[in-house]
């Protein structure tokens, strides 16, 4: 459990990271919390020549609000979006979120930036933002760029997000009034880890849905919006036989699914339909 | 004597806390001698493997790297990592503390790394090229006994350990008379006991004394003394072992390790302090596992639920080699398949098998709470058969107070016992009927709502010397020093269970002095008289007992000293509060008084040996036999989460 030899750089702001990361290339790893990372380094799973701790830098944390968006900076841990009293009021899906990831400790470290470019496919993070249908920045030498949630997962441990780019923050329009939210996911025993999770966010208006979106993680090799229920749901009133039906088809979006020791693909799919129904009734339960 | 329990069942701080909460106790990675070289150990990352060849030339080029040691240095000079336990034909495979030849499980070591820092160690563990043969392997234990396995030790020819019967009374006819048998397949699963702190040995040899110095984080270590002393050939009390702080052991810490040996010996090579600290995935593959058994049971009732007889028949998987008690483990579960019930005859037939995995052995319970669960859980299929209430079957079966001591149909006898007591408890507790009422009522509308009950009976305060292959006895000094503290040694090795304080209870109330005046002195070869060590629940049971006993002695020898400056006799005298009182003249003396007399031995009787100090060893007559019972409901909504009572007699 010891890691290989690496060099370690603590840069004070971004633009001095980016030039690090331009200038070691493959052979250097961005660490934040170093939740992920660090169980791999001590595995020797991988052993980067040179670790960047943007941890350090100014300005990369913490919540903040810009007239309707919500602004969330990269290094911002899940205990602070957890306990955060504002987040609560007005987007009430990232607190509940937060507050399923892992244990207290891992709460602690771990941040949302470093959880979202992992892109680890059982995290909980991916499910909300593209539920609240977030925006990324990511910034790179010279260029600042916008990735929209839907675009941000690409693959199995991988996102959007270039080797010599940096995500700074995540940015949420504030969910309108009158919002219903959840947040349910089936966790692996021992870790924590969505086996399958499913965050709906609805807007509401005269018992009708008028706005509806589910972030679906756990289920396939990469998070994913549950469109076809979405149609399902949207501009109906939400009675129980609707849920039931547009639950029905969460997993149609997921052509492949995950299979391991924790469930198999086709109780994946199973759970899927079950929690979209839950996550979506627990929402309404709280509208 | 008498005293008054000013410290015995009162609450009292634990001494040993804060500096543990403060972090400043010593475990073995804390303790730091000069020059001393780190170990990393690589690893079989086979479950079988032929090993063809083991390239060592990088590794030793390596920076900082000292030595670098296989199977091959340590053959014939390393003794095998022993099994203390005896059962008849029982198949003892040789286990080396590095591999030879051949790996058999994950996790088994394979070479040692020895380096200036353990980062250098680790970084040339990395640069080792080991060709492996990978051989057909067997991690199903009932796999294992089938004509098509792969066998793991050649030289037996099978993966059988050994067989064995356990329990009397006519089972046969028990069966023949039954109006139903109800049988059962249970599962034990195989558990990691994951202590908070892994194992970890420092081992410093002085070449000129000839002695050494071995810290473990153990729970035995006298008889770890004992075997590394006969592994390494050296003077066994020319080897002192220590268990600083020990960060818990559950059974895991009870056994002698291939690395506390392994250590030793690379000291006397290198003539250096050597120091390997266990990585939480070598303690997930390479400390001892616990449970594992697939067996069925069987029990022979008759429709008004009286228990007539119980069989089980278990497949217990032993692991790759076996550890010190590996085999003597689903033997325990043999002696509790009565449970707290009247079954007058019991089968027991075990079949223990190799298989390629990290040996199993004694974990938390050790073999009982296998038995625990699969006679609860029979106990239920039964009251399902009979349509019988869960809680009448067990009523019906209990043996009644006045029944004790009791003889169950494995050999025990349980000293006392109220069954009935606790399940009436935990039934009042939980509000049983309620519950039951609930349970219809929620059936109706086509919900489930659990309800747990189990009683049960534990073996604890292991236990006569008979039972237990180093003896089950305990030992106990006690030094009242010149200025009347008092210093207690003791042979067991406490690792959490907190006897700095409740020893120095004891001591506090039987001598009637401060308990900030005891210092309790464990885990010390060469301090402390031999011991047997804590496990089985055995510390304060056995260990107290001892201490008990020593602590009589001394005020023994004290009344002696006391009637002789007091000028009267003994029998006149009481001890009470740390003062011998009751003279003619009304004069009275402390404890402490009496310690500094004895040392100072200038008014003794003429055949009163100078000093204050009494050791006992104490060997107990039987087991202890704590009872209880717990009841839980649970709906599948989580709905009655809480509702439930736990009661226990220690």
């Amino acid at each position: 459990m010891i890691t290989g030899n690496f060099d370690y750089f603590a840069p004070s702001n971004v633009e001095e990271a980016i030039k690090l990361l331009n200038e070691y290339g493959d052979d250097c790893k961005i660490i934040s919390g170093g939740h992920s990372l660090v169980p791999v380094l001590k595995l020797r799973l991988a052993s980067p020549a040179v670790l960047i701790d943007i941890g350090r830098i100014k300005g990369l944390k913490g919540i903040s609000f810009e007239g309707g968006t919500i602004v969330i900076g990269t290094n911002t841990t899940h205990a602070e979006i957890a306990r955060s009293a504002e987040l609560k009021k007005h987007c009430p899906l990232l607190v509940e979120t937060a507050g399923q990831i892992g244990d207290q400790q891992v709460r602690n470290r771990g941040t949302i930036g470093g959880s979202l470019t992992h892109a680890d496919p059982a995290a909980d993070w991916p499910a909300a933002v593209l539920a609240l249908d977030a925006d990324i920045i990511v910034k790179g030498k010279g260029s600042v760029r916008t990735i929209k949630a839907t675009d941000f997962f690409v693959d199995i441990m991988t996102s959007a997000v270039k080797s010599n780019e940096i995500v700074t923050e995540i940015r949420i329009t504030k969910p309108a009034q009158p919002q219903a939210a959840a947040y349910l996911k089936v966790p692996q025993a021992a870790s924590g880890f969505a086996v399958v999770g499913v965050a709906a966010q609805l807007t509401l208006k005269d018992g009708r849905c008028e706005k509806v979106a589910i972030g679906i993680t756990g289920l396939g090799p990469k998070a994913y919006r549950a469109s076809t229920s979405e149609n399902a749901l949207i501009g109906n009133t939400l009675d129980a036989a609707t849920i039931s039906a547009a639950a029905e088809k969460a997993d149609t979006e997921a052509v492949d699914t995950m299979e391991d020791i924790h469930a198999s693909g086709e109780f994946r799919r199973n759970l899927t339909r079950v929690y979209t129904k839950r996550a979506i009734m627990a929402a309404m339960s709280r509208a | 004597m008498s005293f008054l329990a000013k410290y015995i069942g009162q609450k009292v701080r634990r001494t040993e806390d804060p500096r543990l909460i403060q972090g400043i106790g010593h475990y073995v990675d804390d303790i730091k001698l000069a020059d001393t070289l780190h170990v990393v150990i690589l690893r079989s990352t086979h479950a079988h493997a032929k090993i063809n060849s083991i390239d060592l030339e990088a590794a030793k080029s390596s920076p900082g790297v000292v030595a670098v040691y296989t199977g091959k240095d340590v053959e014939g000079r390393v003794g095998f990592v022993p099994c203390a336990a005896a059962l008849p034909d029982l198949k003892v495979p040789k286990y080396p503390v590095l591999a030879q030849g051949k790996v058999i499980f994950v996790g088994q070591p394979v070479a040692a790394i020895v380096a200036t820092d353990k980062y250098k160690a680790r970084d040339a563990a990395d640069l080792i090229d080991i060709d492996y043969d990978p051989l057909d392997v067997v991690t199903d234990p009932e796999a294992a006994v089938q004509a098509d396995s792969s066998v793991i030790h050649e030289e037996f020819g099978t993966n059988i350990a050994f067989h064995h019967s356990a329990g009397t009374g006519d089972i046969e006819a028990a069966f023949k008379q039954a109006d139903r048998i109800v049988s059962e397949k249970l599962y034990h699963q195989r558990l990691a006991p994951v202590a908070l702190e892994p194992r970890g040995v420092l081992a410093h040899y002085l070449p000129g004394e000839q002695q050494m110095t071995l810290w473990s984080s153990t729970q035995i270590p006298h008889l770890m003394r004992t075997q590394v002393a006969l592994m390494l050939g050296i003077n066994e009390n020319r080897l002192r072992v220590i268990a600083p702080e020990v960060g818990g052991g559950f059974g895991s810490k009870l056994n002698v390790y291939a690395e506390e040996a392994l250590l030793g010996w690379i000291s006397m090579q290198l003539k250096k302090p050597v120091k390997w600290i266990e990585s939480r995935r070598e303690n997930m593959t390479s400390t001892i596992h616990g449970r594992s058994q697939s067996g069925t049971v069987e029990m022979a009732v008759k429709n008004d639920g009286t228990l007539l007889g119980l069989k089980y028949q278990v497949i217990a998987d032993m692991g790759a080699y076996l550890q010190l008690l590996t085999p003597a483990i689903p033997t325990l579960t043999g002696l509790m398949l009565s449970g707290c019930y009247k079954i007058p005859a019991i089968s027991m037939q075990c079949t223990g098998v190799f298989t390629n995995r990290m040996s199993t052995d004694a974990y938390r319970g050790a073999g009982r709470p296998e038995a625990t669960y699969l006679v609860e859980r029979i106990m239920d299929c039964v009251a399902l058969e009979l349509k019988m209430d869960p809680v009448e079957l067990r009523r019906k079966n209990f043996p009644k107070p006045e029944e004790f001591p009791f003889a169950t149909a494995t050999g025990l006898f349980y000293d006392s016992g109220d069954y009935e007591k606790s399940l009436a408890r935990a039934l009042e507790m939980s509000d049983y009927q309620k519950l039951r009422a609930e349970q219809s009522e929620a059936r109706k509308q086509g919900r489930y709502l659990g309800i747990g009950v189990s009683t049960y009976v534990e073996i604890c305060a292991m236990g006569p010397s008979i039972a237990l292959p180093a003896g089950g006895w305990e030992s106990a000094t006690v030094r009242v020093e010149p200025t009347g503290k008092v210093t207690v040694m003791t042979g067991i090795s406490p690792h959490g269970q907190g006897e700095e304080t409740s020893f120095a209870q004891i001591v506090g109330d039987m001598l009637g002095v401060d308990m900030d005046d005891v210092l309790v002195i464990h885990g010390d070869t060469s301090i402390v008289q031999y011991g047997i060590g804590t496990f089985g629940s055995r510390g304060l049971a056995v260990g107290g007992a001892a201490l008990a006993c020593a602590l009589d002695k001394v005020v023994a020898k004290a009344r002696k000293l006391a009637a002789h400056i007091l000028q009267t006799d003994e029998s006149s005298l009481t001890f009470e509060n740390g003062r011998f009182v009751g003279a003619p003249n009304d004069s009275s003396i402390t404890i402490q008084e009496i310690a500094q007399a004895a040392h100072t031995a200038h008014n003794i009787p003429p055949d009163f040996e100078p000093g204050l100090v009494a050791t006992h060893f104490f060997e107990p007559k039987n087991f202890t036999f704590p009872f209880g019972s717990h009841l839980r409901g649970r709906g599948r909504q989580g709905d009655r989460r809480g509702q439930g009572a736990s009661i226990y007699r220690r």
